[in-house]
């Protein structure tokens, strides 16, 4: 069983994931698993995309990976070290764009003051043009679309240089049009510079369309029910979105979620 | 919706003219006697005299400086003894009690003891407009400070930044909007403290000079009087709502509110 929970590639693992588990107490007292047992070992450089229906604790799990949610059982380690606070090396990108209206949308990128103002200064720039928005540093959030919002959302993300992603279904609020593009967008970031990242969504396709490995979650209590590797050819396009390889291996993720009664 | 220009600003004049004419002409017929009931007239010719002889901007500057130091104290001062109760537990649990006893009292009723405290000068008002109307804004604070999207509290933690962090880009930012609702609640009630403090016992200021035109009977000097003192009402909420507008430019509620002027 565990030697289908780590991928092939041959370097080590940057995250491990040892039988997490995370218990909340509800505001009548009752305590409720959220997620349960989670194994997972993630490949330095490796994109993971976590696919499960809305309440299955995805979320949960990425904020324990972050550090702004307590581990109640198991254990999260970054590098060997245990993850038990936030930290400099993990980005999260929200849900939600979440910004602050009352910033314009390059300073947020400094809200963890680094100690010397000249080099975040030209690393907050330079981190909006990756992202294509290096005309708008001085805009605020209001005036951008949510397309442009979610990408500041992503350079701010970046701003410390993270060896881990963690993005919480970022383009979930978007149109389907646009998250393709965002989709296509990251990938071509993620190839420029690959880092390792965690991705929560509920899109099957998106899902496919990104991940080196799909990782399939069954709700109450979260459980990881299935590990698929997609060996998709990249940089995977709108072409490769229509291919048959593509739609089996999005038949497969669907099936799954199917078999399992997990929806 | 655009009114028209009639609507805005002809008819409500045309109003004000008529309630005026129709003051006038009452009081004029009915032989009201002036210590009752002054004419408008007389009371714009006490207002005109008032200010050309000096005595209104003697006792204006007085009331003044009362009124802007004290509010201007009761603002800071709530802002900085709302933060450690908003944020701190600890703090809370020792120092709420005592606001609250505080916030109880008729504050205007400490009138009396500041004046054997620090006198009849323009101290003891200071700190009674000071004590009133710090209230308000302490209790914004910290509704506002606490009123903060969860999501943006796991934003700041997410980049790695501390309490501080958390309290200058997003707590202050977010609270602000309810920090200047206690802001304009607080500028009238911090007039009322300044003249009713006076009526106490002062040696300047408006309502002392209030006080003397009544035992003389001067009932139009009265009238006088109280229109300067909605004047400075009204400015004074308008400055606030101004900075508002300036400060806050992100508050939708705010910025519909402007352009709907």
């Amino acid at each position: 069983m565990t030697s289908l929970l780590y991928s092939d590639k041959p370097s080590s693992p940057l995250i491990q994931i040892k039988q997490l588990g995370v218990q909340y107490t509800t505001l009548d007292h009752q305590s409720i698993q959220a997620i349960d047992g989670i194994e997972i070992a993630l490949t330095e450089g490796e994109f993971c995309v976590i696919v499960g229906p809305s309440g299955c604790g995805k979320s949960t799990l990425l904020k324990v990976l972050a550090g702004l949610v307590p581990a109640t059982q198991g254990s999260v380690s970054l590098n060997g070290q245990i993850v038990d606070s936030t930290r400099n090396d993990i980005g999260f990108v929200f849900q939600n764009a979440t910004l602050l209206p009352w910033l314009s949308i390059l300073v947020p990128l400094r809200i963890q003051q680094r100690p010397d103002r000249g080099t975040w200064v030209a690393r907050a720039h330079q981190l909006l043009e990756m992202v294509g928005l290096s005309d708008f540093a001085s805009r605020y959030p209001s005036e951008l679309s949510g397309g442009m919002q979610q990408r500041v959302g992503m350079a701010r993300a970046l701003i410390h240089d993270p060896s881990l992603l963690l993005m919480d279904e970022p383009f979930g609020a978007l149109d389907a049009l646009t998250r393709e593009t965002m989709n296509s967008q990251l990938q071509s970031l993620w190839m420029k510079r690959p880092k390792t990242v965690l991705f929560v969504t509920h899109s099957i396709s998106e899902a496919v369309f990104l991940a080196d490995r799909i990782l399939v979650m069954s709700p109450r209590p979260g459980k990881i029910e299935e590990i698929i590797p997609i060996d998709l050819p990249r940089p995977r396009s709108f072409q490769t979105i229509d291919s048959v390889q593509f739609t089996e291996y999005a038949k497969r993720v669907r099936g799954c979620l199917h078999s399992k009664e997990i929806l | 919706m655009k009114q028209s220009i009639f609507l805005r600003y002809i008819a409500p004049l045309a109003l004000l003219i008529f309630l005026m004419v129709f003051w006038e002409l009452y009081v004029k017929i009915n032989e009201v006697s002036q210590m009752i009931l002054p004419r408008p007239t007389e009371i714009a010719t006490a207002l005109f005299n008032g200010f050309k002889t000096g005595v209104y901007q003697k006792h204006l500057w007085v009331t003044g400086q009362e009124l802007g130091i004290g509010y201007l104290l009761g603002v800071l001062g709530g802002i900085a003894l709302g933060i450690p109760i908003a944020l701190s537990r600890t703090f809370e649990t020792l120092v709420y009690p005592y606001v609250l006893a505080l916030q109880a009292m008729p504050k205007i009723a400490l009138a009396p003891l500041m004046m054997i405290w620090v006198g009849f000068g323009m101290e003891s008002k200071i700190i009674i407009t000071m004590i009133v109307s710090v209230f308000p804004i302490l209790v914004n604070v910290i509704v506002g400070l606490r009123a903060v999207e969860p999501e943006r509290l796991a934003l700041v933690r997410s980049l790695n930044g501390g309490k501080f962090s958390e309290l200058r880009w997003v707590r202050l930012p977010s609270a602000a909007p309810y920090i200047f609702a206690g802001m304009k609640t607080s500028v009238v009630l911090a007039m009322l403290a300044a003249i009713a403090a006076e009526f106490v016992g002062a040696e300047a200021g408006l309502g002392f000079l209030m006080t003397q035109l009544m035992f003389k009977l001067d009932t139009p000097g009265v009238f006088a009087i109280l229109i300067i003192l909605s004047c400075i009402g009204i400015g004074l909420y308008m400055l606030a709502d101004w900075m508002q507008r300036k400060i806050i430019f992100w508050d939708a509620n705010t910025a519909d509110r402007w352009k709907s002027k």
